[in-house]
């Protein structure tokens, strides 16, 4: 276990020299102020927006003062040009009420109702759109620049790739010394074995799972581990985000279809062991259940994360809520409860992606033996 | 759904999957190849471990098998060699006892017709002795019976009585 704790530190050491930023004045209302009502938006909101990216990484926040302690990230615009600044550019200060930040002539400004940048003029004005639909009717919208940002959750993807990436190859160095695991390798090996042999075997085959494991053990750590992230109190989100998942979902979808043999597209476009009119009518129905299957991966795995996340904000929020010690006891038990949960959540969400990513390239790897069934 | 394509973000979506495609090949060369490799070496030497001593456990069987056999085989050979050994020495013994038993009998029959022939030797001797003892009396008694006339006359008369007689 030593070397794990190494590249832990590792890990830690990466991030860079926390710095102190005085963010936008408008959350100093004060708290004794709000009634019940607007206290309970502003948990709402509060628990909403930590589910969501930054642009930069918050460790943490002291309201009444309106002070924000963590560290910038590098935006990235492309904006008819490459438009390259610290996430520290946004912040408001003396001078620059608004947050505007300035690169090469242009104006952004982050939107505070979903934290995305747009373009505006140097008044903090966003920047309206206005073109003609198909129906001649006016659409206004706001202009946004392409945002390739190292957000708060590229960064701690990042972070957990390095992390995968230097935990696996001392693994993998583990064995250079003799063919018994040590170290790490004795916690991981049986994790990599389970999905070689509870995973990968039985629903590819003995034959052709060989090529998919490197997917499906890559697929499984990253979701885990990231999964874990968020469970941290960094507040990170990475797999409650719908764009990761997305991103997770079309790897599989690709991966299946490009490596598919001639039984899977049979399957689809003349269904064996049927009469003909339903062979005809099976091949919409296959077609959508192709798109279906990894669009359930990607919403499973987003929803469930993300439900997560709300849930525990909700009741962290909830033990703030209330004035009875009693209470906030209690909630707090039931916090620690979920949170508990949520750890095995964050295992079987892995599992549950890597076997149906497992199931479906069972599919279309498989050669006949799926024949007989019928 | 419009704030789902509305929370989606391109930029996270372009980041995560250029970091997944690198994590995938880095984790492929420096992790999986040589991790799966190593597990599956191992299963297969401990596979042939295990027919290994399979195989030696049954060659270890014949082995025993073939020392028992020959233990067996030396034992029966041992036994046949005792009893053939007992035989030839009661064999070599009868035959000496009847050898001995001939050869003393030879030395009996040799002693007997030996004492036989020693005995009609003296036995012979003595009877010529024995005549020649009685001539010599019986000379000395016709001598001495001689000398006197009546005594010839009446020796003559009793021999002539039994040359008549016979």
């Amino acid at each position: 276990m030593n070397k794990l704790w190494k590249i832990l530190l590792v890990a830690v050491a990466l991030i860079p020299a926390v710095s102190f930023a005085k963010h936008s004045t408008e959350g100093e209302a004060h708290k004794a102020e709000l009634t019940k009502e607007e206290h309970r938006k502003l948990n709402t909101e509060y628990v909403k927006h930590h589910t969501l990216d930054s642009h930069d990484f918050g460790l943490f926040t002291n309201e009444e003062t309106g002070t924000h302690i963590g560290f910038p990230l590098p935006v990235i615009l492309w904006d008819d040009g490459l438009h390259v600044f610290m996430s520290s550019a946004f912040h408001a200060e003396e001078g620059n009420e608004h947050g505007v930040a300035e690169s090469k002539g242009n104006y952004y400004l982050i939107g505070h109702h979903d934290g995305k940048i747009y373009s505006c003029d140097e008044h903090g004005t966003i920047l309206e759109d206005v073109s003609e639909d198909a129906d001649g009717k006016e659409v206004v919208s706001e202009i946004k620049p392409l945002d390739l940002s190292i957000t708060k959750n590229v960064f701690s993807t990042l972070l957990i790739c390095l992390l995968m990436f230097f935990l696996f190859r001392s693994v993998a160095k583990s064995y250079k010394t003799g063919l018994a695991p040590t170290g790490v390798a004795k916690f991981f090996e049986p994790i990599i074995l389970f999905i070689r042999d509870d995973i990968a075997i039985p629903n590819i085959g003995e034959k052709a799972h060989k090529k998919y494991m490197v997917y499906l053990l890559t697929v499984f750590f990253f979701i885990w581990f990231l999964n874990l992230a968020g469970m941290t109190p960094l507040g990170i989100n990475v797999t409650g985000n719908i764009a990761v998942t997305a991103g997770l979902a079309i790897f599989t979808f690709l991966i299946t279809n490009f490596s598919a043999k001639k039984d899977y597209w049979m399957h689809i476009f003349w269904m064996p062991g049927v009469p003909v009119p339903m062979k005809i009518m099976l091949i919409p129905i296959e077609l959508v259940g192709m798109i279906v299957k990894p669009f359930a991966l990607m919403i499973r795995l987003y929803a469930n994360m993300l439900a997560g996340h709300i849930v525990l904000g909700s009741l962290i929020a909830v033990v703030v809520y209330f004035d009875s010690y009693l209470a906030k006891g209690a909630f707090v038990g039931l916090t620690f409860f979920m949170n508990i949960i949520e750890l095995l959540v964050a295992a079987l969400q892995a599992y549950i992606f890597t076997m149906l990513t497992a199931l479906y390239f069972g599919s279309a790897a498989a050669e006949h033996a799926h024949e007989e069934a019928h | 759904m419009d704030k789902l394509l509305e929370q989606f973000s391109f930029g996270l979506f372009f980041w995560q999957a250029l970091l997944f495609i690198g994590l995938l090949l880095l984790l492929r060369k420096f992790a999986w190849k040589p991790i799966l490799g190593a597990v599956n070496e191992r299963e297969e030497k401990i596979s042939e471990s295990l027919d290994l001593a399979e195989k030696t456990k049954q060659e270890m069987q014949a082995l025993q098998t073939q020392n028992e056999n020959l233990l067996k085989e030396a034992r029966a050979e041992r036994d046949s060699m005792i009893k053939d050994a007992k035989e030839i020495a009661s064999k070599m013994v009868e035959d000496a006892k009847g050898k001995a038993k001939e050869e003393a009998e030879k030395v009996m029959v040799s002693a007997h017709e030996s004492i036989n022939s020693e005995k009609a030797a003296a036995i012979s001797e003595l009877k010529t002795q024995v005549a020649a003892f009685s001539i010599e009396i019986a000379e000395r008694l016709v001598r001495s019976e001689l000398s006197a006339a009546d005594k010839q006359k009446a020796l003559a008369d009793k021999l002539a009585e039994d040359i008549n007689l016979n």
